[in-house]
């Protein structure tokens, strides 16, 4: 990181004298290390999610019960889920939020410091005892990222508080996190840009904000409840007592659609950033990406119960829920149609951000018809709880929120280290990725066509040369990220010097900063025209 | 420029911060209370849509004006123990046909063989969904906890009639029974074990 320091902040004097050391990132209030910290945090969860990937891979190589037990099979897809949504997706946009959100919008820092400190460093101990609990006797959590009750309360093993307390502190460290980002937003930004110049990115996260301060209280409640019907005996999710489980998917979805949003809304703003910069011509459509992201955030919040076509509602019922899902394919197809429209007759340049940006719009697209085919209730009876949804979830999650972090870490990495990665390095690591991460979702398409049921460490014979093949890719991508830390590393510790400007093509108050940024950026505001 | 945004001195800007933080918190502290405020939401709605094939748990008046014989409607009985509960339960009869508006007593059979003092609670539910509203039960076991002794059988009762407004597209009616074992949350079996 840099020390450069040119003037004095006036809202946080304490850093003219910075520490040094470990002191620095446990007591730093810097938007910038605070967004390095989360960063670092998001791709180590990566890599740990990465490895219980790997292992549910390896088991599932061939059929029949070779490397783990089954229970030990279903902890892994619980905590790799958890960890990927929680741990490696959420604190990267956090991050990236953190790092560019004070200088998009000209501001010295984010609006509450010591909150943004706090809120980073109680991830870690979140994700220890959620880990910790794999060591433990009984082993840790098992019924799935989703904890449907009955399996998290009547029929969990003794982890369950562990999980409980880990998902209430990340809830805690995104609210927080979110409640920065909307503060910052509304009161930081430099004069004279309003509402509808801010930049795309800082849109998204805006609204992003706004939907995890809605949505994380309902998920702190429904593991709330789990705890007490678990340890205390109420009856929330207890069919005996009065209670229904039922209930719990209602509730859990509620949370849980809008947080499908929570992870892809800031992907959009952030190959929104990236085409203009590389087409070399301006966002198009830019109110009607405002809008279309305005819209899906608010339509995530009626189309919930498309998880449940199979628990028996009645057809009103699903077919108010199969339209509403399907009306989020109209903002959406706005947003891709105007990426297209960006690149028309530009100017384009395949720099490895923008690869990644490309095969975000093209393998974005997939995963979005496919969860169009998922919304159509008579068809998904048949997809329900298959390698269909899997293949789908991984589409818009891998190659969609996963692939535009990396088109924005390759994007920023010479503002944020001062130094030119190595391009030669990220096509490789783009090429790879690429090719394995279709091999390894793709074919899971096929194999939920044909039945085989997500969530089993075990499986019939005709799906066995399919899985084979999912899994070299699984492997191959996994190899792949680490790429990614070598290169990352290697730009870190030299390289070609960055200018302020990098991109030829790119725009934003960002580029008018030093390349490293200054520890201490827009310490006056800068004027907008 | 449409609008010319003051910079607000340090002061202002704190305040509006504090503000801002102050609204979202409350904010954060509404929604968690919507969480648990969905649970009699949920009850609440299907209660009134039936949505979710809940029948009433307390029991209901005959409020029929006669009999509607033009209509006759095959109630099915299911009946399963939950996961765990070493109990038998079985209908009398798998299916009883009715018209509109007459009333039909059902019995079912419940036997303890856990070989200790138990007490046991069926939980009911009816599909399609929608006709939940519509089958009214006068006197049902379900609406009581049922402590068997050891080996202990006994015949439970059940006492309905089905709305004679019950929608004509309805011609068959799956009454289903849960029985739970809730030994173990009944503190008065707890005394007397």
């Amino acid at each position: 990181m840099t020390t450069a320091t040119d003037t004095i902040d006036a809202h946080d004097e304490h850093h003219d004298h910075k520490m040094t050391g470990l002191k620095r990132w446990l007591y730093t209030t810097n938007h910038k290390d605070i967004g390095t910290l989360y960063l670092w945090f998001s791709f180590i969860m990566l890599l740990t999610g990465g490895a219980m990937a790997m292992v549910i891979r390896a088991e599932l190589f061939q059929p029949g019960l070779q490397i783990i037990e089954p229970d030990f099979f279903n902890q892994m897809t619980t905590v790799h889920g958890l960890i990927m949504v929680f741990g490696a997706i959420m604190p990267a946009f956090t991050g990236l939020a953190n790092w560019m959100l004070p200088m998009m919008i000209g501001a010295p820092d984010m609006a509450l410091p010591r909150l943004n400190n706090w809120s980073f460093w109680i991830l870690p101990f979140a994700f220890g005892i959620l880990l910790s609990s794999l060591f433990m006797e009984g082993g840790g959590p098992n019924f799935g990222w989703t904890f449907y009750a009955p399996l998290s309360t009547t029929y969990s093993n003794g982890s369950t508080a562990f999980f409980v307390f880990a998902v209430h502190i990340m809830g805690i460290s995104s609210i927080m996190g979110a409640i920065n980002i909307v503060v910052t937003i509304m009161n930081l930004r430099a004069p004279g840009m309003t509402y509808m110049k801010m930049p795309l990115f800082v849109w998204t996260f805006f609204i992003t904000a706004y939907l995890l301060i809605a949505v994380m209280p309902v998920l702190a409640g429904t593991v709330t409840m789990v705890l007490t019907d678990t340890y205390f005996g109420t009856d929330f999710f207890n069919a005996a007592g009065g209670g229904d489980p039922v209930m719990f998917q209602h509730i859990f979805w509620f949370f849980g659609h809008p947080e499908v949003y929570i992870m892809i809304l800031p992907a959009f703003g952030i190959v929104s950033t990236i085409i203009p910069a590389f087409a070399r011509k301006k966002l198009f459509g830019y109110s009607s990406m405002v809008y279309a992201t305005s819209s899906i955030a608010f339509l995530s919040f009626i189309v919930w119960a498309h998880h449940m076509f199979t628990t028996g509602m009645p057809l009103a019922g699903e077919l108010f829920f199969m339209y509403c899902t399907m009306l989020i394919a109209v903002p959406t197809g706005v947003k891709v149609f105007n990426w297209v429209a960006t690149m028309w007759k530009g100017s384009m340049t395949f720099e490895t951000p923008m690869l990644f940006s490309l095969a975000f719009v093209i393998l974005f697209t997939i995963g979005g018809f496919s969860g169009l085919m998922l919304a159509m209730t008579p068809v998904d009876f048949q997809y329900h709880d298959t390698y269909f949804v899997v293949a789908h979830f991984h589409y818009v999650l891998v190659t969609g929120s996963l692939f535009s972090i990396y088109a924005a870490a390759y994007y920023w990495l010479p503002k944020w280290t001062g130094h030119m990665y190595s391009e030669k390095l990220g096509r490789f690591h783009f090429w790879c990725s690429l090719i394995s991460v279709n091999l390894l979702f793709f074919p899971m398409h096929f194999l939920g066509l044909a039945g085989m049921p997500r969530r089993i460490p075990d499986y019939a014979l005709q799906f066995a040369d399919f899985n084979k093949w999912v899994s070299i890719g699984g492997f191959a991508f996994g190899l792949s990220q680490l790429i990614f830390l070598v290169l990352v590393i290697k730009c870190i510790r030299g390289g070609e010097k960055a200018p302020a400007k990098p991109w030829d093509g790119a725009e934003g108050l960002e580029w008018e900063v030093d390349s490293p940024a200054p520890y201490h950026t827009f310490s006056t505001p800068p004027e907008i025209k | 420029m449409d609008k010319d945004k003051v910079q607000p001195t340090d002061e202002n800007l704190d305040k509006q911060v504090k503000k801002g933080v102050t609204k979202l918190v409350l904010t954060v502290f509404a929604m968690f209370a919507f969480g648990f405020a969905l649970v009699p939401l949920y009850d609440v709605f299907c209660d009134i849509t039936g949505l979710n094939g809940k029948t009433a748990d307390t029991a209901a008046t005959y409020n029929a004006d006669g009999i509607d014989t033009s209509r006759t409607i095959k109630v099915q009985f299911i009946s399963r123990t939950a996961q765990g509960a070493a109990w038998q339960f079985k209908p009398e009869m798998n299916s009883i046909e009715v018209h509109p508006g007459e009333m039909k007593f059902v019995k079912f059979y419940a036997k303890n063989e856990t070989g200790l003092h138990g007490v046991a609670q069926a939980v009911p539910s009816v599909s399609p969904g929608l006709a939940a509203n519509y089958f009214q039960k006068i006197e049902c076991f379900c609406f009581n906890q049922q402590p068997l002794q050891a080996s202990e059988g006994a015949w439970l009762p059940l006492q309905f009639y089905v709305d004679p407004d019950l929608p004509e597209e309805f011609t068959e009616i799956t009454l289903s029974y849960t029985l739970y074992d809730i030994t173990a949350s009944t503190p008065s079996s707890q005394e007397s074990d």
